[in-house]
């Protein structure tokens, strides 16, 4: 029960400091909080099932054209069109999970590269459709909740919806992975082959965790796409299936807490970075490998060992 | 009453017979030692059994019913459980939660809890294992910090969560130390009770001592069958196997 009072009180806490953020972090940790639910995503089937996937980009701008496609072609208002991009993610997820299915190590790290970067192709390919690599700028109606219309470009609005949106996707993460459903995951990283004569279907539960874990990154991608009101190529690029690897290695991958403390750490470093040489990747690549060398936890695993060190 | 049989089961790997054409019957509630020399095809043979490996020819009956396409996992939810020649725990989490994989796994199917199995339910089902196995003190280490010959008990605790119809132990005490085999052979005999056992053993004191019947392999064959006393007499036994 501590371990869930722990996360309730960092929701708290982000609800708590949207009252004395100046604007420019308010803004800063809307959109830390969203790239966070992506991050939770990814670490459910890296972290966990111990997966590498280089091809999420897919399954968040699955979410985002889902979400922008539908919202501008045929006017959905932005709770469908949230609904149509968790359900395009939910279907992009189903679809490579079965070509995936009996794929691990390096030949999935290759097969969601290459089905990633495919689906960038065809956002570039299909630009009548998509707009290619400008993009599809949204404008839409606010949203009706208890008789108080919501302005979605309101920064509270931004701010509260991506804090829903995190604190729903923390608390699944945290519920599932405790689960028996969880440790079979945690089992299928460990050793997966014992796991399959400890009676599991280990190939199912792979696709379970990969249907998972991309619809939570579609729902990042789809209130990513409404909130900031924009889709283009650049949510299918291969810069946003990195993106979600380093924030997990960053913050630690066995913990649940440590992708989102890996997001807020990558943010600010390239907002510090970038403000001090426009050659800022490579301050950020020397924390990178720095971390990685001293930390290969992640600091939050880091942080997690030293309190079991010293109790 | 015949719990498992094989009927011309073969395994070849390239130009090599592994197992040639072995039909093997196991009745249910024995103990049943499997000796032979390195390579004589034991493995391979139990592999073919519990899904690890699958066969050339020839097929695998068990409780009646033909499983020889069946995978690993589906053989399990029938019953037959294989615990692994070199320990293989999860050795980076507790004992507890490598008792509670297996645990789980059973009480899933014969519960209907598939998602939020009561904590109070799983907890008991891997004290229950680890006191069989005489590992209580022990169910909240990391599983790789354990001594080598607890990891073997805590292999065999899993094996016993799943309530198995078919244990099949592969080399349980090899790396024992020796005060350790006579409270294993406790422990075989108590689960016996319950349970068939098919073990595969390089001790020859062990396998004559533990089990009900003995089966003898060399290059892929069965070479005897018979009770201990039986195969401690066979001439072709004590030239092939006991080398004298």
């Amino acid at each position: 029960m501590r371990i869930y009072a722990l996360h309730l009180a960092v929701v708290a806490a982000l609800f708590a400091v949207q009252f004395a953020l100046p604007a420019y972090h308010y803004g800063n940790v809307t959109r830390i909080m969203l790239y966070a639910v992506f991050a939770i995503g990814y670490n459910i089937l890296f972290g966990y099932t111990g997966l590498l996937s280089l091809g999420h980009a897919l399954f968040f701008a699955a979410g985002a054209y889902g979400a922008g496609l539908t919202a501008h072609w045929w006017s959905f208002g932005p709770v469908a069109a949230l609904g149509a991009g968790v359900g395009a993610a939910l279907l992009v997820s189903l679809v490579t999970g079965l070509i995936v299915y009996r794929t691990t190590g390096v030949a999935f790290l290759i097969v969601t590269l290459m089905l990633a970067q495919a689906a960038f192709l065809s956002t570039l390919y299909f630009n009548t459709v998509t707009l290619g690599d400008q993009g599809i700028v949204l404008s839409l109606p606010p949203v009706e909740l208890f008789g108080a219309a919501l302005h979605l470009a309101d920064p509270a609005v931004k701010y509260n919806a991506s804090l829903v949106a995190f604190a729903v996707a923390l608390l699944l993460s945290l519920w599932l992975l405790r689960s028996p459903f969880g440790r079979v995951l945690i089992a299928i990283r460990e050793n997966e082959a014992r796991t399959r004569l400890l009676g599991y279907n280990t190939a199912l539960y792979r696709f379970a965790a990969l249907v998972i874990s991309g619809t939570l990154s579609g729902l990042a991608g789809a209130l990513y796409c409404l909130l900031f009101g924009y889709v283009g190529s650049s949510f299918a690029s291969l810069q946003y299936s990195t993106l979600p690897l380093l924030w997990t290695l960053l913050g630690g991958t066995g913990v649940t807490l440590g992708p989102p403390l890996g997001t807020a750490i990558t943010h600010y470093l390239i907002d510090i970075s970038s403000g001090l040489t426009s050659s800022y990747m490579i301050i950020v690549g020397v924390a990178l490998v720095a971390i990685t060398l001293w930390f290969p936890e992640g600091l939050a695993g880091w942080f997690r060992r030293w309190r079991r060190v010293r109790s | 009453m015949t719990l498992l049989q094989t009927r011309n089961l073969t395994r070849q790997f390239g130009g090599i017979r592994a197992v040639n054409d072995v039909s093997f019957a196991l009745e249910r509630g024995e103990i049943r030692g499997v000796i032979g020399p390195n390579g004589a095809g034991k493995t391979t043979l139990v592999g073919m059994i519990c899904g690890r490996v699958p066969p050339s020819a020839g097929t695998v009956e068990f409780d009646g019913a033909n499983i020889t396409r069946l995978q690993p996992w589906d053989r399990v939810a029938r019953g037959i459980v294989y615990t692994f020649q070199i320990t293989s725990v999860f050795k980076r989490l507790t004992c507890r939660d490598n008792v509670a994989l297996a645990a789980q796994r059973r009480l899933t199917r014969t519960t209907g809890h598939r998602f939020a199995l009561p904590q109070a339910l799983l907890d008991a089902a891997v004290d229950e294992a680890m006191a069989a196995v005489g590992l209580t003190e022990e169910t909240e280490r990391i599983a790789g910090e354990l001594p080598y010959g607890h990891q073997r008990l805590l292999e065999i605790a899993m094996g016993l969560a799943l309530k198995p119809a078919l244990l099949i132990l592969d080399e349980p005490t090899q790396g024992l130390a020796p005060g350790d085999i006579a409270p294993f052979c406790d422990l075989i005999r108590r689960t016996a009770a319950t349970t068939t056992i098919l073990f595969i053993e390089h001790n020859l004191k062990v396998v004559l001592e533990l089990a009900d019947r003995v089966t003898v392999m060399d290059r892929g064959a069965i070479l005897a069958e018979g009770t201990p006393a039986e195969i401690e007499q066979h001439p072709a036994v004590q030239q092939a196997y006991l080398g004298d």
